[in-house]
């Protein structure tokens, strides 16, 4: 029985850096309520992608600037004059003179002006087919366009849903964010892990390299590039974002590896022979990867920043994506009008997002490395 | 100590030509065929030839590296490809307003931000201190783009207590008048991270051992605070403050958008819109050398702080 006990004892391991840290997180309130908010924001992108939700974003489902439904459709006036502007074109729309036949003052003089005896072959309109065409399909539209006077979170300019919207929005800006710090993560771990083990010149030159990057002021570094790309576009922007943002990861991880590279667990991978690359990646990368997902939560939201100026600036995603950026730069000039629900729509997603995400690094930290205060 | 600057400045030297390299590489290859930009829609190959002849990349890229080596040198980068203006025109009318409103609102934003960093890292665990670090990250979680939108809309456009935007003519009406309100967007829009990474600083001094031997002596605690705990703070502070002072000459790129403030922000904003290459080199390539010199004056500064700093 006791040979059973010191056996068991002996192959109980002892818990490593990622359970204990676990451990510690886990009594961490704000840090767990932070990564459930996380959690939601990731959830509703992967809806928003694979469009499960928010796929219809783009129809024109309510008033031009339908107020929230918690407002009510506003003041007496206001909702005269919205509910009054709509009526009439949609009216117009439906009626038979909105598809007027261009030919048909012609066809009708060339009918009157022949002769009676060859009427029995009949001038046929060329537009016929067209016109019906056009008839129907507005006909069909204006059936089911019946627009609310008000959505749960208002409307934009166009009448489209701003909740449906914002969360279009949160796919592009969090897509964004997410996967430029993985490029920005991937490149500075690389880069620091291949200056800091294996020092002198292949040192000098990525610190060099990292002098040259962070001597121009990082907005201006972007701004450069996207005046060079002339194109806008999610890839680009993660492309500008990623490429000019591993600066601090590499300082950081070069440091962890110059203080790894001499500890003995290294130096026993030597022994038995493990190349340079197993070395690096294999033995030292998991001792360091806790300071990656920390620079990495920490880039998300720095990235995403940047994707919301960038975008109101205009540089940043396509006219025809919607992002938290462009949100804001529509609702710059909706503001002078009074409407304030897409400014506020924006402004709040992205605050949550943004503060839980700051919460949960800071979770992080002290929980990966508790030596830190 | 001359021995020093002189070693530093030599050691910028190969910083230097990575930048010039970054930048050309970026300009030349990335960046296409610029009299194809230049020429517009309407253009016959005679025209495109005539506009490669006059920008000199019909030329080998040794020479356009040499010619662009040359216009840093002398600075003279040529005439703005959209205005015709010259380059060196463009930085010394803009620099002016970029400075009115940069220089005032680091000092009031430094200032603020060691008071306010200094009283929550005195009351550290209280109650203020919790509810000042909660409005900081909440506040640094918005968005500068909704602080100037919202702003500049109540403050200026609904109570009409400052100009929505606009520039004028004299310093005094420049300074009073129209940067005001630009001034108290960038403070409210920096004081919150500004004051979580001071807070920072001057938790690491005020435990430290020196402080309770300074109390014990039976110092002031005024005395302790600010003279034994600031003065060792000051070399981080220093440091995220001379971080900063290159920006001064970039300008604050949204908040002179916002405000019409004819500034070097505002201006780069334009020529990034434009493809105006001249302009934005320009501005990156001596951007990147004032960093450079800032560098070396914060070592320098290190040395006037902490006698300790040794200067290798």
């Amino acid at each position: 029985m006791s040979r059973a006990m010191t056996t068991a004892t002996s192959h109980a391991e002892s818990p490593g850096l990622w359970v204990l840290a676990w451990r510690r997180f886990r009594h961490d309130r704000v840090g767990l309520v932070s990564f459930d908010i996380v959690l939601f924001f990731v959830a509703l992108m992967a809806a928003s992608w694979t469009g499960l939700i928010a796929s219809d974003w783009a129809r024109e489902v309510g008033v031009s600037n339908a107020p929230p439904t918690f407002t009510g459709p506003k003041v007496a006036s206001a909702r005269l004059e919205h509910a009054a502007a709509p009526e009439p074109l949609r009216r117009d729309k439906s009626d038979e003179s909105a598809a007027v036949d261009p030919l048909a003052g012609v066809l009708a003089e060339i009918r009157a002006s022949r002769p009676p005896a060859a009427a029995d072959t009949e001038i046929v309109d060329p537009l016929a087919d067209v016109l019906a065409e056009i008839r129907g399909r507005s006909g069909s539209a204006s059936a089911d366009e019946t627009r609310a006077a008000t959505l749960i979170f208002g409307g934009d300019k166009w009448g489209r849903d701003v909740l449906k919207k914002t969360i279009k929005g949160t796919e592009t800006s969090m897509f964004v964010g997410l996967a430029a710090a993985a490029l920005a993560a991937l490149l500075g771990t690389v880069f620091g892990a291949l200056a800091g083990y294996y020092g002198r010149w292949i040192d000098d030159f990525f610190n060099w390299f990292y002098s040259v990057f962070t001597s121009i002021p990082y907005l201006l570094l972007i701004l450069s590039i996207a005046a060079v790309l002339n194109q806008k576009g999610t890839m680009t922007v993660i492309l500008i974002l990623g490429l000019t943002g591993w600066t601090g990861i590499f300082r950081l991880i070069r440091a962890e590896y110059m203080k790894h590279k001499v500890r003995e667990y290294v130096q026993a991978a030597d022994a038995i022979g493990a190349s340079h690359m197993r070395r690096m990646f294999v033995h030292i990368f998991p001792n360091v990867s806790h300071v990656v997902l920390v620079q990495l939560s920490l880039h998300v939201v720095l990235f995403i920043k940047s994707e919301v100026v960038l975008s109101f600036l205009g540089f940043g995603v396509g006219v025809d994506t919607v992002s938290w950026g462009s949100m804001l730069n529509e609702a710059q000039t909706e503001l002078l009008l009074g409407n304030w629900w897409q400014l506020a729509a924006a402004t709040a997603a992205m605050a949550m997002l943004v503060t839980a995400f700051g919460l949960l690094t800071d979770a992080w930290r002290d929980a990966l490395d508790p030596k830190l205060k | 100590m001359l021995a020093y600057v002189v070693r530093r400045l030599w050691q910028t030297v190969p910083t230097l030509l990575g930048v010039v390299l970054l930048v050309f590489f970026l300009f030349t290859w990335v960046g296409g065929d610029p009299a194809y930009l230049l020429a517009g829609k309407i253009s016959n190959p005679e025209q495109i030839d005539n506009i490669r002849r006059q920008l000199g990349i019909d030329q080998p890229i040794y020479v356009q590296l040499w010619i662009f080596i040359k216009q840093i040198v002398s600075g003279d980068f040529g005439v703005s490809w959209a205005t015709n203006e010259q380059v060196s025109d463009i930085f010394l009318t803009r620099l002016g307003p970029s400075l009115t409103v940069l220089v005032p609102l680091l000092v009031v934003d430094t200032l603020l931000a060691i008071a306010a960093a200094m009283l929550v890292a005195y009351l550290r665990g209280s109650l203020t201190d919790r509810m000042v670090m909660i409005g900081c990250t909440v506040g640094q979680s918005i968005s500068i783009l909704v602080y100037i939108i919202v702003f500049q809309y109540l403050l200026a456009y609904r109570l009409g207590w400052f100009p929505v935007q606009g520039w004028g003519n004299s310093f005094a009406e420049n300074l009073f008048t129209f940067s005001l309100l630009p001034i108290i967007v960038g403070v409210i829009v920096s004081l919150a991270p500004d004051t979580r990474l001071y807070r920072t600083f001057f938790l690491d001094e005020i435990n430290q051992d020196y402080v309770r031997t300074a109390r014990a002596k039976g110092m002031s605690e005024t005395r302790v605070i600010w003279v034994h705990v600031m003065r060792n703070a000051s070399i981080p502070i220093i440091t995220n403050v001379m971080i900063q002072l290159p920006g001064l000459l970039v300008g604050a790129f949204l908040i002179e958008r916002f405000f019409s403030i004819p500034g070097i922000g505002r201006e780069v904003l334009l020529a990034v819109e434009r493809s105006d290459f001249p302009v934005i080199k320009a501005v990156t390539v001596y951007v990147a050398i004032a960093t450079m010199i800032t560098n070396l004056l914060a070592d320098l500064l290190y040395k006037a702080v902490d006698p300790r700093v040794q200067l290798k």
